[in-house]
């Protein structure tokens, strides 16, 4: 529903100088567009580089392995983080990166895991948010920046990254792009070709932190109060 | 209260706030800060004046064709399920929200960090209607806590207090029995909050950026709060400033690159979010139902007019960190929501220059607030405006002379345009007169000098004020 629309926007257009709303998409002809050259040159190994930098400087661990030592890699950070509970997405790319093996035999080592469950609806939350540790992996991933871009879904429960202890993002090498440009490029192309842009897309850069107390920077706040990437060399 | 914090005269204000010596330190301190983290970012990033320009002509092209991005804003949040209500006023505005809380019979509701609703005053309106009303940025929360507190700056709010304050707050309010460690205190903070945000009924947050060929909603944080309160309650509802709209995704990542780098020196905060409606079908966490509330109250006077540039302003706080006067005076001497240079412009065009008109006067015209603006305001000039403005409007201008000399020149030895004048500066000018914007060219006194339009103070009268000043104050 659409209230007062009709009035409000006449009087903006009045204001403007016109006579009624502009219905007509306005051409955008931008004089300046830095964006097309910052860090447009980098190769992927390159933009791994510039990725392991930043995560310095945003309090996150990186990880580097391939999809062979993916499930051990995974599991010592786990550990590291003081195992389970953990909580994942219902995600086929889980299964694709072959770590169906290592989710199935964590519950027998006293591992919980929640996979999350559309089915069960607002338990998964009650759950996810008495979890150690969530683990999603990261559908693009921001090289200047460090940051994993989620899509939420189905499957894909918003609140994974968000309320568990700590989270660890699982990151294909093939999702990582030089900078938020190149993320913004693809989903306003969904939007250009008229396909449905997911409800929440979160752009999450290393755990939560703040500066409200005399501006000394406190690492984890609201959301997880330590985060680590894996990045998964999947050529 | 709304925008206006107080009921104080401007100059009572600034005389209350030059006493706190603390507030004084901590806002040299953080401005000190904040302002060589946005240079070092904008450093790191290359070419800033050309992202300060592309930033710039998103936002003219946006304001010049408002009308059309916000119907396509408001039609494409619709085909996504959402409701959206356009107020023309901040009574309009609070009223539709109480609407909801009504309906939805909501007892407690919780809020992430939103200017707009400060300024239409909701959490009052809300209050009134009997619901527990919940501030979730740590900053805001401590100074809700400490019984509503003012914010005296728009990105770090509770700038003024200091760590041992914070304890004794929370000592007091949430028998907190631990250390003044800010680590320690944050942890407490999370412990409350997180059960608020598994009980709330509805979650209300600003909008930093609306996108308008999506019909989303952008919100940037640090803390993860804005995400608590859009993912966990039934209801979400969105406030928003109309100006506060880009065309597409690919202006939102240019002006949040902006924003990031000019608030807090990062490249992008931990958290930004675009929210597109509801939940959709499948979906568990997140809103049922999502309302999106588009605020005129006092910007469609702007449009059109001299003053229009203001509302390219994306609340970044750049100007607040560099001003001169802000680090002398305080953010609570505005009397209003918006402190610092933004807030000088801002404030009279919105809420009237017969509340508002000494602050056109808050400012040296030094230009650091220009150059600092990532979106390129001309912040200087449109002080001088006003002041031209109130000048042709009143015949004469609102504070005499004496006044705005002592507004500014209270604690004579550190004031800026003093030490800056006169080669004299004390210890909590010394970062600022390395300043370069502000110590070389023809200086502050004399760009004062030159505005014909204000009582400048010859040099003359100036120094016999001086004296007569330090003598008052027991200094000669
Ligand atoms: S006026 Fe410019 S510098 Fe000041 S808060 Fe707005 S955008 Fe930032």
């Amino acid at each position: 529903m659409i209230q007062n629309r009709e009035a409000f926007l006449a009087n903006v257009a009045s204001r403007l100088s016109r006579t009624k709303v502009l219905t007509e998409r306005p051409e955008r002809n931008w004089n300046y567009r830095p964006q097309d050259k910052t860090l447009t040159d980098k190769t992927q190994d390159e933009l791994v580089d510039i990725l392991r930098d930043q995560c310095r400087l945003i309090h996150t661990e990186l990880i580097e392995t391939d999809s062979a030592a993916l499930p051990n890699v995974l599991a010592e950070a786990v550990a590291a983080y003081g195992g389970g509970p953990l909580a994942i997405w219902q995600d086929p790319r889980y299964e694709a990166f072959g770590l169906r093996e290592k989710l199935q035999s964590w519950p027998k080592q006293g591992i919980d895991v929640h996979e999350w469950n559309p089915s069960i609806g607002y338990d998964n939350i009650s759950i996810v948010e008495k979890s150690n540790i969530g683990i999603t992996f990261s559908d693009i991933t921001l090289a200047e920046s460090g940051t994993v871009v989620l899509f939420s879904g189905e499957g894909k429960g918003r609140t994974v990254s968000l309320l568990p202890n700590k989270y660890i993002a699982l990151i294909p090498k093939s999702t990582i792009v030089p900078r938020m440009t190149q993320a913004a490029q693809q989903i306003s192309k969904q939007v250009q070709e008229g396909k449905s842009i997911a409800s929440c897309i979160n752009f999450i850069t290393g755990p939560s932190n703040s500066a409200d107390i005399e501006m000394n920077l406190v690492v984890g706040v609201h959301g997880p109060v330590k985060a680590a990437y894996i990045v998964i060399d999947d050529k | 209260m709304a925008m206006k914090i107080g009921n104080e005269k401007f100059k009572d204000n600034v005389n209350k706030q030059m006493e706190d010596t603390f507030m004084r330190g901590a806002v040299a301190g953080a401005q000190e800060r904040l302002r060589t983290r946005r240079l070092d970012a904008a450093e790191e990033l290359g070419n800033w004046e050309e992202w300060r320009s592309h930033g710039e002509e998103i936002r003219q092209h946006t304001l010049d064709h408002l009308d059309y991005y916000l119907q396509e804003l408001s039609e494409n949040l619709q085909k996504r399920g959402g409701h959206v209500f356009f107020a023309a006023t901040a009574e309009e505005a609070n009223d539709y929200v109480k609407g909801i809380v009504k309906e939805k019979r909501a007892k407690k509701i919780l809020k992430a960090k939103s200017m707009v609703t400060e300024e239409i005053g909701l959490n009052a309106v809300l209050e009134q209607e009997g619901c527990d009303v919940i501030e979730t940025d740590l900053g805001e929360y401590i100074l809700q806590l400490d019984d509503h507190d003012p914010p005296s700056h728009i990105v770090t709010p509770a700038l003024h207090k200091n760590k041992e304050q914070i304890k004794d707050v929370f000592a007091e309010k949430l028998e907190y029995k631990q250390t003044s460690e800010p680590e320690e205190l944050a942890l407490h903070a999370r412990e409350k909050l997180r059960q608020e945000f598994l009980q709330a009924d509805i979650g209300i947050t600003g909008c930093n950026f609306a996108i308008a060929e999506s019909g989303s909603v952008g919100l940037v944080t640090n803390e993860g709060n804005a995400g608590m309160v859009s993912d966990l309650p039934d209801t979400q509802i969105c406030v928003m400033g109309m100006e506060r709209i880009v065309p597409t995704f690919e202006e939102f990542e240019v002006l949040v690159g902006l924003l990031t780098r000019s608030a807090v020196g990062q490249k992008l905060t931990s958290y930004i979010t675009a929210l597109t409606g509801p939940r959709t079908a499948g979906e568990v966490d997140g809103p049922s139902e999502f309302h999106l509330v588009i605020v005129d109250n006092g910007r469609s006077g702007i449009l059109g007019t001299e003053f229009q540039s203001v509302l390219q302003c994306i609340r970044c706080a750049a100007c607040i960190n560099v001003c001169p006067v802000y680090r002398h005076i305080g953010g609570h001497s505005y009397n209003s929501i918006y402190p610092g240079p933004i807030g000088a412009v801002l404030t009279p065009l919105l809420g009237g220059y017969d509340d508002f008109k000494e602050l056109p006067y808050a400012s040296t015209l030094c230009a650091a607030c220009t150059d600092a603006c990532p979106v390129k305001i001309p912040l200087h000039q449109l002080l001088h405006r006003h002041r031209q403005v109130i000048v042709e409007k009143e015949g004469r201008a609102p504070i005499s002379e004496k006044m705005a000399m002592k507004a500014f020149g209270i604690g004579a030895s550190s004031n800026p345009l003093y030490a800056a004048g006169s080669k004299v500066a004390s210890s909590v000018m010394k970062p600022f007169t390395k300043d370069e914007t502000i110590s070389k060219g023809p200086g502050p006194l004399k760009a004062w000098t030159e505005i014909r339009d204000f009582p400048a103070p010859n040099k003359e009268r100036f120094r016999d004020w001086f004296k007569q000043h330090q003598k008052e104050s027991g200094k000669a």
